[in-house]
């Protein structure tokens, strides 16, 4: 199998969606010829010429609109929002439309639209480019919600997400892109060709949403979370020594609360952890979900390991992304508590 | 218009409750007097038509000029019956609100001809996404009475399961998209199933209403912006009826000749209509759908009409305008101008016409009789309860299963 990165592997699968299904189209800002200001849709209008893969003008909500126009035309819409935290001006159409055309129309018409966002810190972005807006559409019935972590998941959970009869908001860890991330700013890039989930099959394959995945197996703690933490999650545990159960969530709505519950019960003492804000974030909903499901079982309070409650900084990113310290003082303190 | 100095600038419509209403001050076009270029004609070539007015039917009731569709009196009556059906309907529905039967309603009164004669001007194929005003679309496209009063009374047999409020109808049947309540929304995804339609290479084309108002809504912009870019096979629609609620028209048109001149700086073909001629917006539907068929792209019509009543149940319009406007209104009653001219041509009398509003009259009394069998929101039968946990994703997941558990359903 070939390595990929991120990006290779999400370009592979809209190659493979474009190839397979003629009514795929892909289109946002800067997404055509250019290929996209990450390269994700790079080479595409070429192959598949202008009416698959084009331009949109700078507006989200248009994009949006069109992609649920188009769909209930019986098209499948691949739309890329440039960053996720450009995605506001489509959240009407996303809330109010999207989400509900199926519920509304008493399924008659359907609206089954992959709306794909770079998403996250840690690429010096500053405050509009480093959010993570999942928790904006996770309180939306109606929408599915993916962070995929790495590249053998992007490419077959964007093959699953356009294939499924649901909208789903796909959001794409950027600074996992290129390989993944320590948690440690300044240490040398490592390559997704030395990870085994850069081993990215060719052709079609799925990864089914909903989904989540034990990346690592421990009884110390759990760890639940998503995207770039992932990776911190697990170089935090080697590098502090503790047995930490590691799970991958990969699908936010609906979530794998079995995989969840059946770790937590084992362990006893979670994290739950992201990049977002912490009042309202995602982890709230876990740690909510966690103390109904697994009260009993629990030896330590709940730890919520997330951004702080200020937009995103630029010079003081590292002070604000839940890097590699952070994560070890989280783990540490869970597994301490008595 | 400036003094010098920059004041602070609020407009204010010209008569309020108790204001003697007066509307001469509307340049007019008249009928019979706009141009009728060949519909692929390029938009800079006619933009005399953003700020004029296409009109067909004259003050004596005559259809004059280019514009005319020349119909045959069989269709002009098909046309009047849908009218006359979509106001006694409408009357029927509001006093059934009054009396406590549905939660809400929307009339159109005054505006039938914008509706009805904009859906028999396009074809049955073609995707309609309205707005919460064009229910004379259903009644042109023949749909089952009985089915939209049990939509309106969110009964057992309502085809959304009691999910929206009365008049936000759907009927993929019909070509019919589902109405939204927030306003503008459909106007872009109709350019988008349009787009749709052109990359599957049907001759399929789609058309979207709004109101006057909601030109200001981002999402009108968004759906100009595509029609044009992409030059979808799309008919926009604004029906400029005065009144957004309590909202004067020129709120939303700042200093804008007219809502038709909007369309101008977006490079589409862009007319101005006469909304309560019938004819008038038969004839530049037809044209624009002929456009958009033939490769010409998008066409953007504003629709000059009045709302002749409040905006909703919810609304009395007596506290913000003065009652007597419709009365003077220059462009008149859509019903009646119809009815003069099929009676000017010898095709329709009096009492054909009495005729059928009785007839009209008695299929919605029936009707509803009909459809309050299947019960209605206040007494029941309504969908089962479970069925709010139905069509929020393809299939269900563990947190609506628990979730309709918890309920008990």
């Amino acid at each position: 199998m070939p390595a990929m990165n991120m990006l290779q592997a999400l370009n592979s699968a809209m190659d493979v969606l474009l190839d397979k299904h003629p009514e795929t189209v892909i289109f946002g800002e800067d997404s055509g010829y250019f290929g996209g200001v990450f390269g994700a849709t790079q080479g595409l209008q070429k192959k598949y010429g202008l009416d698959r893969v084009f331009d949109a003008p700078i507006n989200e909500a248009a994009i949006a609109a069109m992609a649920v126009g188009m769909a209930a035309k019986g098209l499948k819409p691949i739309a890329e929002i440039q960053f996720a935290d450009y995605i506001f001006p489509a959240i009407d159409q996303i809330i109010s439309e999207m989400s509900r055309i199926r519920y509304r129309s008493a399924g008659q018409f359907v609206s089954p639209v992959v709306v794909r966002a770079p998403w996250g810190g840690g690429i010096r972005g500053g405050q509009t480019h480093s959010m993570s807006p999942e928790a904006f559409f996770t309180h939306v019935p109606g929408v599915k919600v993916a962070v995929p972590s790495n590249p053998y998941d992007a490419k077959g959970m964007l093959i699953a997400a356009s294939e499924g009869d649901d909208p789903v908001i796909f959001f794409e860890p950027k600074r996992i892109y290129n390989g993944p991330f320590d948690g440690v700013p300044d240490a040398p890039l490592s390559s997704w060709a030395k990870h085994p989930k850069g081993e990215v099959p060719e052709g079609h394959y799925r990864v089914e949403l909903g989904k989540a995945e034990i990346v690592r197996e421990g009884e110390a703690c759990t760890v639940v979370t998503y995207g770039t933490l992932v990776h911190v999650a697990v170089n935090a545990a080697e590098k502090a020594g503790i047995d930490a159960e590691i799970i991958d969530l990969k699908t936010l709505a609906p979530y794998d609360i079995e995989t969840i519950t059946a770790s937590v019960n084992k362990t006893g003492r979670v994290v739950v952890a992201h990049e977002a804000p912490r009042t309202s974030g995602f982890g709230a909903e876990l740690a909510a979900q966690i103390q109904e499901e697994c009260f009993y079982a629990l030896e330590a309070p709940v730890f919520r390991l997330t951004g702080w409650d200020t937009p995103y900084p630029h010079a003081h990113e590292w002070a604000y992304f839940p890097g590699q310290a952070r994560f070890i003082r989280a783990l540490q303190t869970v597994t301490e508590a008595r | 218009m400036s003094n010098g100095q920059s004041r602070f600038h609020v407009p204010a419509p010209p008569f309020r409750p108790g204001d003697t209403p007066d509307f001469s001050h509307l340049d007019l076009q008249k009928a019979g007097e706009a141009k009728r270029p060949d519909p692929l004609t390029a938009p800079r070539e006619m933009t005399d038509l953003a700020f004029g007015l296409i009109g067909v039917l004259d003050h004596n009731h005559q259809a004059v000029g280019d514009w005319d569709p020349r119909l045959s009196p069989e269709v002009l009556r098909e046309g009047l019956s849908h009218m006359v059906l979509t106001r006694i309907y409408d009357a029927r529905m509001l006093k059934l609100q009054r009396q406590g039967k549905m939660s809400f309603y929307m009339k159109s009164l005054g505006e039938e001809a914008v509706a009805v004669a904009g859906a028999m001007a396009l074809n049955f194929s073609d995707m309609v996404f309205p707005s919460y005003r064009q229910q004379g679309i259903l009644f042109a496209r023949g749909r089952n009475i009985v089915d939209m009063m049990c939509h309106c009374i969110s009964n057992s047999r309502d085809n959304l399961k009691g999910r929206q409020l009365p008049v936000h109808y759907t009927w993929a049947e019909g070509n019919f998209f589902t109405i939204s309540g927030n306003l503008g929304t459909q106007f872009p995804q109709a350019v988008g199933y349009a787009m749709g339609c052109a990359y599957k290479g049907e001759d399929t084309i789609a058309a979207s209403w709004i109101g006057e108002g909601t030109t200001a809504a981002p999402d009108f912009h968004a759906a100009m912006t595509l029609a044009s870019t992409y030059r979808a096979p799309v008919i926009l629609n604004v029906v400029n009826n005065q009144w957004a609620i309590s909202t004067w028209q020129g709120i939303a048109r700042g200093d804008a000749a007219t809502f038709a001149s909007k369309g101008l700086g977006y490079g589409l073909a862009s007319l101005r209509v006469d909304g309560n001629d019938f004819l008038a917006v038969y004839a530049a539907t037809k044209w624009a759908a002929d456009r958009a068929r033939k490769g010409g792209g998008a066409t953007y019509i504003e629709l000059f009409t009045y709302r002749a009543d409040a905006h909703s149940t919810s609304d009395d319009p007596a506290r913000y305008r003065p009652k007597t406007e419709f009365e003077v209104w220059p462009l008149g009653d859509p019903i009646e101008r119809l009815k003069n001219h099929l009676i000017g041509l010898g095709e329709w009398d009096e009492e054909r016409h009495a005729a059928l509003e009785e007839q009209m009259t008695a299929l919605v009394v029936k009707s509803y009789k009909e459809a309050e069998s299947h019960g209605t929101l206040h007494d029941g039968p309504l969908a089962p309860t479970h069925t709010i946990f139905e069509d929020v994703y393809a299939s269900e997941d563990w947190r609506l299963r628990r979730q309709r558990q918890d309920l008990g359903v």
